[in-house]
């Protein structure tokens, strides 16, 4: 075979994938680098000959923006408390349905599934009126145990815990398979060996489970903590950012700058402190991994 | 014992998972104001299909389905094609900076879709694209994932099926349309149904670029059906339903093939 054939059929085969991330990813990126030291605006919308280079200017006035501290405080408040929240849940789930004594896994294994497919406007919605603070059923339920007459979404304390509790439900069926599946590679003797030693069943997910699990869960607390730190269609439908601009996130603002004021410069600013973030974030704990498996 | 309490912890969270969805759906079929009574109603009083004959007759909502459904086959169709042939390439050629260049590749997963938007927003509007099908689907051809998924795929099918191939005379691109896709078919299922469910459910790009009634997508039309209607639970549940249940058949009718999907994303790469 012609060497110089096989090559040109190799870049063939590449052209399409790599011509579309170059113009329709990697350019937008550049390009969004560039935009975020602009005053891109409403205006150089109609005539891109307005836009002026303004130097640090977005990001100075980013940093004393009181709304972005509070979105930031906000996301933070919803990776931190949510992050680990749907991960235990998850592994909690994972762990009863590996045990030997569950029947029917697969039906199990559905149901608790089915709300990650299912379209998150959609359950936002359906949520927003679980949360009713009358006729919603999540305060019927509640009233059985003497908790009454909570205003889940129009209280600014309540705003973020039900929408962490709704991400909880959403999503800890989709780190469940993960976990399922990262159980089911720990040899059966470890757990064997250590019942005969008469470690209990604590000692044993203590001591064998987390620290086998260990790169499946720092595989799950990345992808779960970028997922989170872009919240943005929950606090759309259910709050619009709202009660006080309680459950504003990143996302949330920088859309409202980008798309509905057209600010989008400042927007673009706004954007990459956002990847900054998850992009140390994730640097962080890759570094904590690695400190703690030598 | 041990086992009578492992059942009661898995059938509440079973019950906790679908009530809502039970709720939703009985509450689609009630009339306009019955749900909004205390203690809340599981079942309707009388069974109507008055909410969802308001969606289809007075709110277009066939046209959201529709533009959904368009949206999200022709994304799958053309992302299938463009990724599989990158993938195919990374595993079976050799070529100078392969290497590297899959490496740069994945490191383009780390950076969050919204920092791209504003530009690509201009970009496609400069192109007459916003409010066009294309407007979704361009930047939904390529995706390092699926790149990757299917390079994974590929690596572990012998090279002596090409090379016979080869010696048969099959050119390269008959070897990929006739030999490769077929033996891909399994990774090609999964990547599918991940594509076709991401672009259903994606909310934030549509709700960008299909700023005109006729192109709203399904979750586009129920957001802002919920500015409109924002005290008219049933119908609000009738929509939720019309966004949902297409997307949960498709994943009950192939749910296998999405599960081994996230197990083999999660693998490390």
């Amino acid at each position: 075979m012609n060497n110089k054939n096989k090559i040109s059929a190799a870049y063939f085969f590449l052209t399409p994938a790599l011509l579309a991330i170059f113009i329709f990813f990697l350019l937008p990126v550049l390009a969004a680098f560039v935009m975020s030291f602009t005053d891109f605006d409403i205006y150089s919308l109609g005539n891109f000959r307005y836009v002026q280079f303004v130097g640090f200017k977005n990001y100075l006035q980013i940093l004393n923006d009181p709304l972005f501290w509070q979105a930031l405080k906000n996301t933070f408040y919803f990776v931190i408390a949510g992050g680990p929240l749907s991960i235990a849940v998850s592994l909690g789930a994972a762990i009863l349905l590996n045990s030997k004594l569950v029947k029917y896994k697969g039906f199990f294994r559905l149901v608790y599934f089915m709300p990650v497919v299912t379209t998150l406007v959609a359950v936002s919605v359906l949520w927003r009126f679980i949360y009713h603070p009358k006729f919603g059923i999540l305060n019927y339920l509640l009233g059985f145990i003497g908790i009454k007459g909570i205003d889940w979404l129009g209280d600014p304390n309540w705003a973020m815990p039900a929408i962490i509790f709704m991400a909880v439900w959403k999503n800890f069926g989709y780190n469940m398979i993960i976990f399922i599946a990262g159980l089911q590679n720990i040899p059966e003797d470890l757990y064997e060996a250590a019942s005969i030693e008469g470690a209990s069943a604590w000692q044993q997910f203590k001591n064998i489970t987390l620290p086998m699990l260990a790169p499946t869960t720092l595989f799950i607390t990345i992808i779960t903590m970028i997922g989170y730190f872009q919240l943005f269609a929950e606090p759309y439908v259910m709050t619009q950012g709202g009660p006080l601009n309680s459950t504003l996130s990143i996302v949330l603002y920088m859309y409202q700058e980008g798309f509905r004021w057209w600010n989008m410069g400042y927007s673009s600013a706004l954007a990459f402190i956002l990847f900054f973030i998850i992009l140390i974030v994730s640097l962080i704990q890759l570094k904590v991994q690695k400190e703690t498996a030598l | 014992m041990k086992k009578i309490i492992l059942y009661i912890i898995l059938i509440t969270a079973a019950i906790l998972c679908l009530l809502p969805f039970v709720w939703m759906i009985s509450t689609s079929f009630m009339a306009t104001g019955q749900s909004n009574v205390y203690p809340p109603k599981f079942f309707p009083d009388k069974f109507t299909l008055v909410q969802y004959k308001n969606l289809f007759a007075r709110l277009n909502v066939a046209k959201y389905l529709l533009n959904s459904l368009i949206l999200s086959v022709s994304v799958t169709i053309v992302s299938l094609f463009v990724n599989s042939m990158a993938g195919y390439a990374f595993a079976k050629y050799k070529f100078s900076g392969q290497k590297s260049l899959f490496k740069l590749l994945l490191s383009f997963m780390i950076v969050p879709a919204q920092v791209t938007m504003l530009p690509l927003f201009l970009m496609l509007k400069e192109m007459g694209l916003i409010n066009s099908y294309f407007a979704v689907i361009i930047p939904g051809m390529a995706s390092v994932f699926g790149i990757f998924l299917i390079r994974q795929y590929l690596l572990a099918i012998p090279d002596s099926l090409i090379e016979a191939a080869k010696l048969d005379g099959a050119s390269d691109f008959q070897i990929y349309f006739t030999l490769i896709l077929p033996l891909a078919k399994p990774i090609l299922i999964t990547l599918a149904i991940f594509t076709f469910m991401g672009t259903w459910n994606d909310f934030l790009w549509p709700l960008i670029v299909m700023t005109n009634d006729s192109m709203y997508t399904l979750p586009v039309a129920l957001a802002n059906l919920m500015g409109e209607h924002n005290q008219d639970t049933e119908l609000m549940m009738a929509g939720s339903v019309v966004t949902i249940l297409p997307i949960l058949l498709v994943f009950i009718a192939l749910q296998k093939h999405y599960l081994k999907g996230i197990m083999m994303g999660s693998i490390k790469g």
